[in-house]
């Protein structure tokens, strides 16, 4: 059982100030979505989650202890897959498993089970450029679940496909929480995605990104289905929070 | 009734506008210009609109070839000059790549040592010949040395090059994934870099045929840049051609082999 907490989170890029107070709680076992207008600062704090950048003020906690054979607590999935191009399927879930003296005959079951969880058995000696966006961004699954997380950071994972394979990849997200709940910690835009996949959503508010609302959803996974009318209640409720902001985010100059 | 057959309008077809700029495969073009120019000379010197003085005959410098090659010299210059070329082309291409992975990989090392590449490279190494005669000796070092030391200049400006270009999504998600320093740069940047720092082998192995000649200006007596240096001082025009031919081949050559190098290692790429 590992918790993360978020206490007073703050942070800047220069004079650019990105997130302000943020303060969170990631229960084990769900998925928490992190929606917010463009800018908002989502992706900045997923970073600051997983340790690959420094927060200015404020500190994330991790609450316990990772779960026993736990290679890696804290695990991304990325928007663009990072997958190594001239490796084949099984050798980029190897690589995250070779620094751990993991190797040769001992992988082979672990690479052998992660791939037939995400379907992707029959590919495991193709190379990243033969296969579809949906079959990379399940290579990437994979190789988050070989490390056996704690917590998945998943960071737009699904916003570089096309709408029918963003579909039939929420369905494989859904079905393997259901067979085995993970904790994640989700970042979108995409607010279908959200009601789809999150027992919580965080709304944040537009640069400098506050926590606005946390809307809870009961409704269990497996039960929520494509055009829900519960969910489109939800959903409603979201956009109406972030509609004037998103068109303010928008109409906001990029300094750099 | 069809629609098209009520129609009264003028009607043509949506011209064709694009395609193009697209590099694609044609076999035997490049040995048909080979061909034709060969041709073309061969022609001209027979005619008599191509002077004797100006070129030789081909069929003449493939005579000379032949003459070469039956006298058993043909192997004497070539293995003392690929020997050369193997040695001073390796020794500057390895220690090119590590410097340029270094500062690739390490801010310092980028600060310290770019200026002095910058610095380096357009030094014609052929002026320092004789420094290095007097470091390494008139024998096969000198030789090595400048072989090497033109290789090695831009060798290290491509690999930096490259180094600089490899995807840093790659490398967080490497870091991510709690792989150590070493193994991002062993599984991660050095395969990224790897088209690139192919494509500046090609370039080096070229100098560095290039400077083979050079180097055999001084204190050597075999050698295909002996054996055309000697033609050049006595004008015997068929057997610097001869010479030449086979510089051209050998960089034929090396190039064929670095595209075979490409074929094999990045085929991963699309």
């Amino acid at each position: 059982m590992m918790d993360i907490r978020l206490e007073g989170i703050a942070h800047s890029y220069g004079v650019t100030e990105v997130l302000r107070d943020v303060s969170l709680d990631i229960d084990t076992g769900r998925i928490v979505c992190l929606v917010g207008p463009s800018g908002c600062g989502k992706s900045t704090l997923l970073r600051l989650i997983g340790g690959l950048e420094r927060p200015s003020q404020g500190r994330v906690l991790q609450i316990g202890a990772p779960p026993e054979g736990c290679l890696n607590p804290l695990t991304y999935i990325f928007q663009d897959f990072a997958l190594l191009p001239w490796r084949t399927v099984r050798g980029n879930v190897s690589l995250v498993l070779e620094d751990h003296g993991i190797r040769g005959r001992k992988a082979a079951p672990i690479i052998a089970d992660v791939l037939a969880r995400t379907r992707l058995s029959d590919f495991a000696d193709a190379l990243p450029k033969q296969l579809s966006g949906g079959m990379k961004q399940r290579v990437a699954i994979a190789r988050a679940l070989a490390v056996n997380p704690a917590v998945m950071l998943m960071d737009e994972p699904l916003s570089a496909l096309d709408s029918q394979t963003r579909e039939l990849l929420m369905d494989d997200l859904i079905s393997l929480w259901t067979r085995e709940p993970f904790t994640a910690v989700y970042v979108t835009h995409n607010l279908a995605e959200a009601v789809r996949l999150g027992h919580r959503v965080v709304v944040l508010s537009r640069r400098p990104g506050r926590i606005r609302e946390i809307v809870e959803i009961g409704k269990p996974l497996a039960e929520r289905g494509y055009a829900d009318p519960d969910l489109d209640r939800v959903q409603q409720h979201l956009w109406s929070l972030m509609r004037e902001e998103a068109r303010a985010a928008d109409e906001e100059l990029i300094d750099v | 009734m069809s629609d098209a057959r009520l129609e009264t309008r003028p009607m043509r077809e949506v011209r064709f506008r694009g395609g193009g700029f697209q590099p694609e495969r044609r076999r035997w073009i490049g040995v048909a210009v080979f061909v034709l120019v060969i041709g073309l000379v061969e022609w001209g010197t027979r005619a008599g609109w191509i002077s004797a003085l100006t070129l030789p005959r081909p069929s003449e410098v493939l005579a000379t070839f032949g003459e070469l090659w039956e006298s058993g010299l043909f192997f004497a210059h070539l293995v003392p000059s690929l020997t050369r070329l193997a040695v001073g082309a390796a020794l500057g291409a390895s220690v090119g790549i590590a410097t340029g992975m270094l500062i690739g990989l390490f801010s310092y090392m980028r600060a310290a040592l770019v200026p002095v590449i910058a610095a380096i490279f357009p030094i014609p190494k052929i002026a320092l010949l004789p420094l290095f005669v007097i470091w390494f000796g008139i024998d096969e070092g000198s030789k090595y040395a400048l072989i090497a030391f033109g290789t090695f200049t831009p060798t290290v400006v491509a690999t930096y090059g490259a180094v600089d270009n490899v995807d840093r999504t790659l490398i967080r998600m490497g870091q991510s994934f709690g792989l150590s320093w070493l193994s991002i740069v062993r599984k991660i940047v050095l395969p990224g870099a790897m088209p690139g720092i192919l494509s500046g082998l090609r370039i080096s192995l070229a100098i560095a045929i290039i400077l083979l000649v050079a180097a055999e200006m001084l204190g050597a007596q075999y050698g295909i840049g002996a054996y055309i240096l000697e033609a050049g001082s006595l004008y015997d025009l068929e057997r610097l051609f001869a010479g030449v031919v086979i510089l051209s081949i050998l960089g034929v050559l090396v190039s064929m082999t670095i595209g075979f190098m490409e074929q094999r290692l990045l085929g991963w790429r699309t």
